[in-house]
């Protein structure tokens, strides 16, 4: 019914018509409009374990993937005791985002429990350029720029170990902060560009007019407005999401975006990153996303991924993080604690001392 | 947008609008020419004039549909306005959604004679001072609170620079985002309706189909539309109660209802109308009203007014390790 509707539009408004199963709009074009959710358990890099493989064998992927639900359900049922006591003094040990005092329980991740599917395929990672699945190495430069931040990165043990070294500290302002922490960005490049799948809050909404492609996405709240047939903002104005242009190759949106301000989402990038992003539906309910990146001071070449983004029925609900965010105050409080008691500490010694 | 290919029918139909809405404000009572238009649509000569013209233009491409009445685009595919670009309010709303005189600033202490700005905003002088406005609530009305609404509003205003969601970079809620000072962006395909608003990045999804009661409150609350001829009739329901309608402490409670008639009075203006129905705020419901204007200028784009990084001293600046700020 569709199609015949679709044909008879065509027809009048004398537009070739096309033989594919593709949603289009009433003057033809792919229409990308819908809810998207991008989860996937298909990591951006080959894992170690993939090996040389390229791809994933079907039965392989389905029997991971039923592994994942049946452990998600187990845990997803698990009753908590209301009354269990507060975590150890110092941590639990448990790994993950919010570590060793307990992290978020399963209920609150929602990070897909499907390998991503790409022309009949289950890739063994979302990065197909290199061939290996995984990105370039780093540049000298960045090396060197890493090397210098990563030293500001240790387990938390409550101590304010930067007074014994005399350096700054993680939490000395709320600048020192992540991006997703202040509720600027979220995390794992959601909004990127590239847009990534995430622990959770994986839902894209997408709305189309003939000149425009806006991309909501759900953490936190951005808004991605890609300008289709528009030019470049001057090379001075800078965007969290950078400046996104469009233009249609056959049936693909390809997508270029740059003037990114000096920390995009994309973890590490610069301003000078580049994103060439092409957005083609492959049947009515599904989107291939293909993106490459280049950004000379990071990576010694550019590298591409793609992934499927799936339809949802779920609809975006409000990710308010600011408005909510007592977080930084407790971070930067915390430090601000560990600080005195070291200060309490060298008091104690020098006086024990004399 | 580009009227070229029709200027000729539209200019005279305009004028003939223009004349006919004269005669007819009197005797039918028709307050405007779209008014007249509908009036007229399909009920003789103007409707096939139209007709033709809509023809010869589709000729030129489908997607420079206008209504040759009132030069307004039409989505291709259906027959709604199309109101895709960067709008924005031109008015003192934001100040106070009342009628106000100027005044030296959004926070005072009584002077010797009348009011001063309070130290906290002392240094902003002429910046900060309020430029006066006539309102916006229909036929000059003032809110009309109940007794203890009332109160609190004046509370809020002595406690302005603490409560006012704005001053802390918060969503700013329905309807006051769309008369902030910021322009906002509508993407509008054949079935949705999407506000991207450049202050604080707040956004809101217009639903066709209404999903139900929202799971739970929220800053921009829920947003269904419908279309009721040129107009898009968007109830807003399941906001928070913590945000304001200005920077003058005009309140409501989450159970608010808030109606909005979108309707474009030509391309590059919409009629702009919010009701507002609080029975735990108000005694009866209200309606503001304003134009809202398409901005003109070519290769504008939506700029980032992410302002959380710029309250952050303001919020957490006692907490840094060391004071950026100059000893006094």
């Amino acid at each position: 019914m569709k199609t015949l509707l679709l044909a008879g539009m065509a027809s009048l408004l004398a537009i070739p018509l096309m033989a594919d199963e593709i949603p289009r709009t009433a003057t033809g074009k792919p229409d990308f409009s819908g809810t998207y959710d991008v989860k996937t358990i298909t990591p951006l890099e080959r894992a170690r374990q993939s090996g040389d493989s390229a791809v994933i064998k079907p039965e392989d992927a389905e029997n991971y993937s039923n592994r994942v639900k049946a452990g998600n359900k187990a845990n997803d049922n698990r009753v908590l005791d209301p009354n269990r006591a507060a975590p150890p003094e110092g941590g639990d040990g448990s790994p993950g985002a919010a570590g060793n005092v307990g992290g978020y329980n399963r209920f609150w991740i929602d990070n897909g429990e499907e390998f991503t599917k790409v022309d009949g395929e289950y890739p063994t990672s979302i990065v197909y350029d290199p061939p290996n699945g995984r990105r370039p190495g780093w540049t000298q430069k960045a090396i060197e720029r890493f090397g210098e931040l990563r030293n500001y990165w240790r387990k938390n043990t409550g101590r304010a170990w930067w007074l014994d070294e005399d350096l700054p500290g993680p939490s000395d302002h709320p600048e020192f902060l992540t991006l997703s922490d202040r509720c600027l960005l979220g995390f794992s490049s959601t909004g990127g560009p590239p847009m990534l799948p995430a622990l959770y809050n994986n839902i894209k909404r997408v709305v189309q007019s003939e000149n425009t492609l806006m991309i909501l996405i759900e953490m936190v709240h951005d808004a991605r407005i890609i300008r289709i047939g528009g030019e470049h903002a001057p090379d001075d104005v800078r965007k969290w999401l950078g400046d996104s242009i469009g233009w249609w190759e056959g049936d693909t949106l390809v997508v270029d975006t740059t003037n990114f301000n000096d920390t995009p989402a994309l973890g590490m990038a610069t301003r000078d990153l580049r994103v060439v992003e092409r957005f083609t539906m492959t049947d009515d309910d599904n989107m291939l996303y293909d993106f490459t990146v280049s950004d000379p001071n990071v990576w010694k070449d550019k590298w591409s991924g793609k992934y499927n983004w799936p339809k949802t029925e779920s609809q975006l609900y409000e990710y308010a993080c600011h408005e909510g965010n007592y977080s930084i105050q407790g971070m930067l409080k915390g430090a601000r604690e560990a600080e005195k008691a070291w200060y309490a500490e060298q008091t104690a010694q020098t006086e024990s001392g004399e | 947008m580009r009227l070229k290919t029709v200027k000729p029918f539209t200019t005279s139909i305009q004028s003939l609008c223009v004349s006919l809405t004269m005669l007819t404000l009197i005797v039918v009572g028709l307050s405007g020419c779209a008014t007249l238009q509908e009036y007229f649509q399909g009920v003789g000569a103007v409707g096939e004039v139209a007709q033709a013209v809509e023809e010869a233009t589709q000729v030129k491409g489908k997607s420079e549909e206008l209504d040759v009445n009132s030069g307004i685009k039409r989505i291709p595919g259906t027959n709604h306005p199309d109101l895709n670009g960067i709008w924005q309010a031109i008015n003192t709303a934001n100040y106070n959604v009342e009628r106000h005189l100027a005044a030296p600033a959004l926070l005072t202490v009584e002077g010797p004679r009348g009011p001063v700005p309070h130290f906290k905003v002392v240094a902003m002088g002429a910046v900060g001072s309020v430029p006066g406005g006539l309102g916006v609530i229909k036929d000059g009305q003032m809110i009309p609170y109940k007794p203890e609404a009332a109160e609190q509003r004046e509370e809020n205003r002595a406690n302005w620079a603490d409560r006012d969601p704005e001053v802390k970079c918060y969503l700013p809620g329905v309807p006051r985002a769309n008369y902030m000072p910021f322009p906002f962006q509508i993407v509008q395909g054949e079935d949705s309706f999407f506000i991207a608003y450049e202050y604080a990045g707040a956004v809101r999804d217009v639903f066709f189909d209404d999903p139900g009661e929202a799971p739970i409150d929220s800053w921009m609350g829920q947003s269904v539309g419908k279309w009721e001829g040129d107009t898009l009739v968007v109830t807003v329901t399941a906001q928070v109660d913590t945000t304001w309608f200005d920077r003058s402490g005009n309140h409501h409670s989450a159970a608010m209802v808030v109606t909005e008639r979108w309707t474009p009075k030509g391309p590059n203006h919409i009629h702009y109308e919010a009701t507002i129905d609080d029975p735990e705020t108000f005694t009866e419901p209200w309606t503001i009203e304003m134009p809202l204007y398409r901005r003109m200028e070519e290769n504008l784009i939506l700029m980032d007014f992410k302002c959380v990084q710029f309250v952050e001293e303001l919020l957490y600046g006692q907490w840094r390790r060391e004071s950026v700020q100059p000893e006094e």
